[in-house]
């Protein structure tokens, strides 16, 4: 469904001074990453604007939204992503532990080191079950014992008992939902401090979507998780914190812009902008 | 019956299938799209056996032509001299193998580098080396051995195996280069993703993910390029020419001197009028596509390995 409101809606003006607020609330010493998209570009299309977006240690940040609002785009400048995409362009900064990595001198390869990510289709590699997870520790060149550390990274994606006894069966011959938790197993091997999921169950059936959702609880006590999700159920079960973004075609052109921020139940239980009230409601989709 | 109580439950209810022509469901030849879709039918089956037919009287008759012949001793004597029984072309095996053996050498890293570049980029460059490559495959193989004359042999002044793997190696690049990038380009981009989202350097990303997911694509392009190098006989005419004798010899490979291979042997023997040179040329064509068909299904074993795991 493309953005449509059923009812009339005022143009998207910048955040309301309610967000500022809930904003200054954050307490910024736990911030991990410090998202602030002044203008994003992909070529002459400005794909996101004014979103600024704390990520907080040990929670999980749900970034939900119609369509087409940029979600995504901004999910992936945090572990610089986007710099795959020809013409883009990035005004702002995106401060980890401090430090912009958009900033003079930082290698994108080093920042996703510590950013991990997780994909919207599972995408394991055609390799062992074993290799996959042991892919992040062969690109570190790291020289212990890789046995232990794939062991631990599969139990804490929850899928050790189910491969245990078939590590060097290809990953491609998981079921999606498995296939989904071995990428995050990939992910966490390697120890990142953030994890980026981009709608990381939209490809996946109720029951392994809950399985994740479950992870993804867990995972958030060693990890910091932010997730892109079009399920707003999901945010609600899951997300700490979630922020609301929404599309802005009144420039003529279709700009993703962050529409209020806040703890997952004051959003949802009183969303103060009239959009954010719309599609929580279901208004629109 | 059981119709009866059936249509007695009905009561004053109309039978639901009133009207429906049931004709309709029956499979009909009399419909056109039903007619053309079992005329297509037969005609593949028909046509895919008739293009078999010169493909199995052709190895056919090199099983009953060549195998007459083909034991041990083929296998590892020298060729014989007109009139001379006996005999065999041990040695132009050998020289296949070296001169397409050292033509991989050359060709597999250029073109599996050419491949990697092309793979990722769409500049001008890029489109100019793939045109490049796509005309070379058409090119006239008489032509690579012209050129392997030209840049070897005038320079270093005698025709060799050397000359003759740089003659083959031009004709096996652009094979190569092509289906390796087809291969390459075939892997889904989302591993791509999934690499550089781990933190993977482009280099990493080619050698741990692109290059191990496309390698059944790769060999098979390779596999494809050796067996038409195998089979080249032009030339090899200008550049290894042939020999009588073996490459190693004197205690090391000879490889600037003239050397034999099978299709020059072949080329050579059956046009000549002695009964032993044209038997021994059956045997050589059989030798030599059983060492194609051998090194096609040795990739494809190692492919199958690698995809397993």
């Amino acid at each position: 469904m493309s953005a449509k409101p059923s009812t009339q809606v005022t143009n998207g003006a910048p955040a309301p001074n309610g967000n500022t607020a809930a904003l200054a609330k954050i307490n910024h010493e736990e911030v991990v990453v410090d998202c602030h998209i002044r203008e994003l570009y992909y070529g002459s299309f400005k794909a996101v604007r004014d979103t600024q977006i704390p990520i907080k240690k040990n929670s999980i940040t749900a970034f939900i939204g119609p369509s087409g609002c940029g979600k995504s785009t901004v999910l992936r400048c945090l572990n610089r992503m986007n710099d795959l995409v020809r013409g883009f362009r990035f005004e702002g900064h995106v401060r980890y532990r401090g430090r912009d990595i958009y900033g003079h001198g930082i290698d994108p390869v080093a920042v996703r080191r510590f950013i991990g990510m997780v994909f919207q289709q599972p995408n394991p590699f055609a390799t062992s079950i074993f290799n996959n997870v042991a892919f992040g520790l062969r690109l570190n060149g790291y020289k212990g014992d890789k046995t232990a550390k794939v062991e631990k990274a599969l139990r804490g994606a929850a899928l050790w008992e189910e491969v245990k006894d078939k590590l060097n069966k290809s990953g491609l011959s998981l079921s999606g939902g498995q296939q989904q938790r071995l990428c995050i197993a990939r992910a966490i091997a390697t120890e990142p401090e953030v994890l980026l999921m981009d709608e990381p169950c939209s490809a996946l059936d109720p029951i392994a979507t809950r399985k994740i959702e479950e992870l993804m609880t867990e995972l958030s006590q060693k990890f910091t998780i932010a997730i892109v999700t079009h399920n707003l159920q999901q945010a609600q079960r899951v997300a700490d914190y979630t922020g609301f973004l929404y599309v802005d075609t009144t420039q003529g052109g279709r700009t993703g812009y962050l529409v209020e921020f806040n703890k997952s139940k004051h959003l949802f239980d009183d969303p103060q902008h009239p959009h954010t009230q719309q599609y929580i409601r279901g208004e629109f989709s | 019956m059981a119709t009866n109580t059936f249509d007695q439950n009905l009561g004053g209810i109309q039978d639901p299938f009133a009207g429906v022509d049931f004709s309709q469901l029956e499979r009909s030849l009399r419909r056109p799209r039903t007619f053309i879709d079992s005329f297509l039918n037969l005609a593949t089956t028909v046509l895919t056996l008739l293009a078999l037919i010169p493909l199995f009287s052709a190895v056919l008759m090199l099983l009953w032509r060549g195998g007459k012949r083909l034991g041990t001793a083929v296998l590892t004597s020298l060729p014989p001299a007109p009139l001379e029984q006996g005999g065999g072309f041990g040695n132009a095996i050998v020289g296949t193998t070296v001169m397409v053996g050292m033509a991989m050498l050359i060709t597999v890293p250029f073109g599996i580098l050419t491949a990697v570049y092309l793979a990722q980029s769409n500049s001008k460059i890029a489109e100019t080396v793939r045109f490049c490559a796509k005309v070379l495959t058409g090119f006239p193989s008489i032509l690579a051995g012209v050129f392997a004359y030209g840049t070897i042999v005038l320079v270093t002044g005698g025709y060799s195996s050397l000359a003759g793997s740089v003659a083959l190696s031009v004709l096996m690049l652009p094979t190569i280069i092509l289906t390796s990038e087809d291969a390459i380009r075939m892997v889904p981009s989302r591993m791509k993703e999934a690499a550089i989202g781990m933190g993977a350097t482009p280099t990493q990303t080619v050698c741990m993910v692109l290059l191990p997911t496309a390698l059944p694509g790769i060999l098979t392009g390779v596999m494809l390029a050796v067996a038409r190098a195998a089979g080249e006989t032009a030339p090899l005419i200008f550049t290894a020419l042939f020999s009588n004798y073996w490459l190693w010899e004197h205690g090391h490979a000879q490889l600037m001197q003239p050397t034999a291979s099978l299709a020059v042997l072949i080329y050579n023997f059956a046009g000549m009028p002695f009964r032993n040179q044209v038997e021994l040329a059956w045997a050589a064509a059989l030798v030599l596509v059983l060492m194609v068909l051998a090194a096609n299904l040795a990739g494809q074993a190692l492919s199958a390995k690698r995809v397993q795991r």
